[in-house]
């Protein structure tokens, strides 16, 4: 009878503090568990008592890598409840907004905590010292995404523009025109991104997710859209809870996620990418085609690709976005509160974001519900490490160590979102 | 020459503020070169073992583990300095501060017994002593790199202890609250984001705490004159930095 155990007490390169434990006993795997261990914050609880308006702010606080979401999970729940309807160039500018946001979250994860797994490199600061060309490319990247977000958001982190309603100022037409330059380069480093991350080893490893994504007609899933899976799924935002159960169990301080009556579910870029490929900007298309990516991609370590494929998406769909924007008349709606419940759903750079909320006649919340993507991908992950794990006994256990990590860093975890830090722990019995 | 060793530690928080390092683009390898980045998580995988010339530390304390953590980072840290709401003011998690930890758990977890934290969301400086203390939800990532820059030359950082409105006027804002009676936390907050709501028709919401001696009564006078009640003039002083604001709150 074989006994090990393998154990790294901090899962590094991901956003916030969790840990994992593996079992193995007599050469399979007995348990996993990712137990995020990240103190929690009780957003939902002190959300009650709060006006509408406050909602935006006070939840892009639950996460600094993906605060945008926040705020347009929010706005949307919160002009929904209010019957309020933006679109036009609003909307159009949220869009924008939302583009910088996954330029800057998905360089920050292909290259400076993904990539240095599959190139060797213990972090992008090593990896610079033989790629430096590759690393400062990528900072360039992030930057360029960081800079769309300052200039309609105000600043990269925490951004103080959006409001339910709209904007508390929207962006002149001569703002916006010196990102142009920047985004066409964007375009081009996050190409030559899609062809180098293509060329990288991938384990063999796939496995048949049920993925969800947002769906709007017309349009690659962003700030709006029903919820739609590869299993048959089409639902309006307002019938989540019939569908997802949430449920607490004793390893973890995030709430696990599943389908009624189906079990684990996958969103984020491979979900988005199998259910609506087609929407992509033809660049981004023909990228992802030359990349080799199946029509559905089930490998998660290929998701590196994906995201930079949607690199590439995002830069041309806020080139596009600025070409057809025109200024306002005004830079928000009137947005009267009346008692009711507002859902908001928007696809987060690491999958789908839901609020609900629940507010009386005066704006008052009374409730809120928050589920954000690392929760929902949470059992898929430890599904995951359990096959990956599997496949790969015969591997020293440094080796498996390192393809744990490799296989977490697949989702680009936030656990900051999910409530924050990762230990790992592999135990061979 | 042996490179001074940074540390990077997280508390409870958003992260945002420790990834406010990895947005200096266009600083960051330059930094990596002059200092090691000896403990920093979010980037990197290997870690150097104490001590530490500077550590940052991001996040509030709210759980007894925490509460032990932070003293041994401060015994292996020369230099220790807090960034952001939370690591300096208890964050918006200290709303918590205020209310009844219980339902507050059971309101946000099905099985509450699952779930284990203090009563309280604390600043670092309630457990051990601080060198600086950065303000900001986020903090200004100029204003970091002034911070980690002033430590690594042993000189006191420059971070300016004026108000909102001081920067307003610096960079030719028309004042909000005179022009179009939009309520501002401007005169009592303390400077740093370079007033960045104002220059977006926006009132200041406070992310950066009080400033040094704020008249706080002098202002909530004046939200009230521009038709805020209590209940609204109570949620703007009670959001990211609710702790240090109710410390030098009067009403006016």
């Amino acid at each position: 009878m074989a006994r090990k155990t393998i154990r790294t007490d901090y899962l590094a390169r991901v956003e916030g503090e969790g840990a994992m434990r593996v079992e193995i006993e007599d050469g399979s795997v007995t348990d996993v568990k990712l137990n995020i261990y990240e103190p929690p914050r009780f957003f939902e609880a002190f959300l009650r008592g709060r006006d509408f308006t406050e909602a935006p702010d006070i939840t892009a606080r639950i996460c600094g890598i993906c605060p945008v979401a926040y705020q347009m999970s929010a706005v949307r729940a919160m002009e929904r409840a209010c019957g309020v309807e933006v679109g036009g160039q609003l909307r159009a500018l949220r869009r924008l907004l939302y583009c910088g946001e996954w330029l800057e979250s998905h360089a920050l994860h292909v290259f400076m905590l993904h990539a240095p797994d599959f190139l060797g490199y213990e972090s992008a600061i090593e990896m610079a010292r033989d790629h430096p060309e590759l690393v400062a490319n990528a900072l360039e990247l992030k930057k360029t995404g960081n800079e769309v977000m300052t200039v309609i958001g105000g600043r990269e982190v925490h951004p103080i523009n959006l409001r339910v309603g709209g904007w508390y100022r929207a962006p002149r037409k001569r703002e916006l025109a010196p990102l142009v330059e920047k985004l066409e380069r964007a375009r081009e480093l996050a190409l030559a991104a899609v062809r180098l991350t293509a060329g990288l080893d991938f384990p063999d490893y796939d496995r048949d997710y049920e993925l969800v994504a947002l769906a709007q007609p017309g349009e690659y899933p962003i700030d709006l859209g029903r919820i739609v899976s590869t299993g048959g799924l089409d639902v309006d935002v307002s019938e989540y809870d019939d569908h997802f159960v949430e449920e607490h169990v004793p390893w973890s301080n995030a709430l696990h996620s599943h389908l009624r009556d189906r079990g684990s579910y996958l969103c984020g870029p491979l979900a988005r990418f199998a259910l609506a490929a087609d929407l992509l900007s033809p660049v981004a298309r023909e990228a992802a085609q030359e990349a080799g990516l199946e029509p559905t991609e089930r490998n998660p370590f290929r998701s590196i690709v994906v995201r930079c494929v949607e690199l590439v998406y995002a830069a041309d769909e806020a080139l596009r976005l600025i070409a057809d924007y025109e200024e306002p008349d005004a830079p928000a709606l009137g947005v009267e509160p009346r008692p009711g419940i507002g859902w908001g759903c928007t696809e987060a750079p690491r999958g789908i974001l839901y609020h609900r909320y629940e507010i009386d006649g005066e704006g008052t919340i009374l409730d809120a519900k928050i589920v954000p993507p690392t929760s929902q991908n949470q059992l898929a992950i430890e599904e995951d490490l359990r096959g990956v794990v599997e496949r790969s006994l015969e591997l020293p256990d440094e080796e498996l160590r390192l393809l744990c990590e490799q296989t977490i860093r697949n989702y680009d975890p936030c656990i900051s979102c999910a409530t924050h830090f990762l230990t790992l722990e592999v135990e061979r019995r | 020459v042996k490179k001074p060793k940074l540390a990077v530690w997280k508390f409870a928080s958003c992260d945002g503020c420790q990834l406010s390092l990895l947005d200096c683009e266009d600083e960051l390898l330059q930094l990596a070169g002059e200092i090691e980045i000896a403990y920093f998580l979010e980037a990197r995988r290997a870690t150097v073992k104490g001590p530490y010339d500077l550590s940052i530390v991001e996040g509030s304390v709210t759980t007894a583990h925490d509460a032990e953590r932070i003293r041994k980072v401060r015994e292996t840290s020369r230099r220790l300095v807090t960034i952001g709401a939370c690591a300096t003011g208890g964050g918006i998690q200290a709303l918590k501060n205020f209310a009844d930890v219980e339902e507050f758990t059971a309101a946000v977890y099905a099985s509450p017994e699952y779930i284990s934290t203090l009563e309280t969301s604390t600043p670092i400086s309630a457990h051990v002593p601080v060198d600086f203390e950065l303000n900001g939800c986020p903090i200004n990532k100029r204003q970091l790199l002034e911070v980690i820059t002033a430590f690594l030359h042993g000189r006191r950082p420059n971070i300016s202890s004026t108000s909102v409105c001081v920067e307003c006027k610096r960079r030719g804002t028309v004042c909000v609250m005179v022009a179009h009676g939009t309520p501002c936390l401007g005169p009592v907050t303390h400077a740093g984001c370079g007033a960045i709501c104002p220059a977006y028709n926006r009132g200041c919401y406070g992310c950066f705490g009080p400033m040094e001696t704020p008249n706080t009564k002098s202002l909530t006078r004046q939200l009230r004159v521009l038709g805020m009640g209590d209940r609204g003039i109570d949620r703007v002083f009670r959001t990211f930095n609710v702790e240090p604001f109710e410390k030098v709150r009067e009403d006016g």
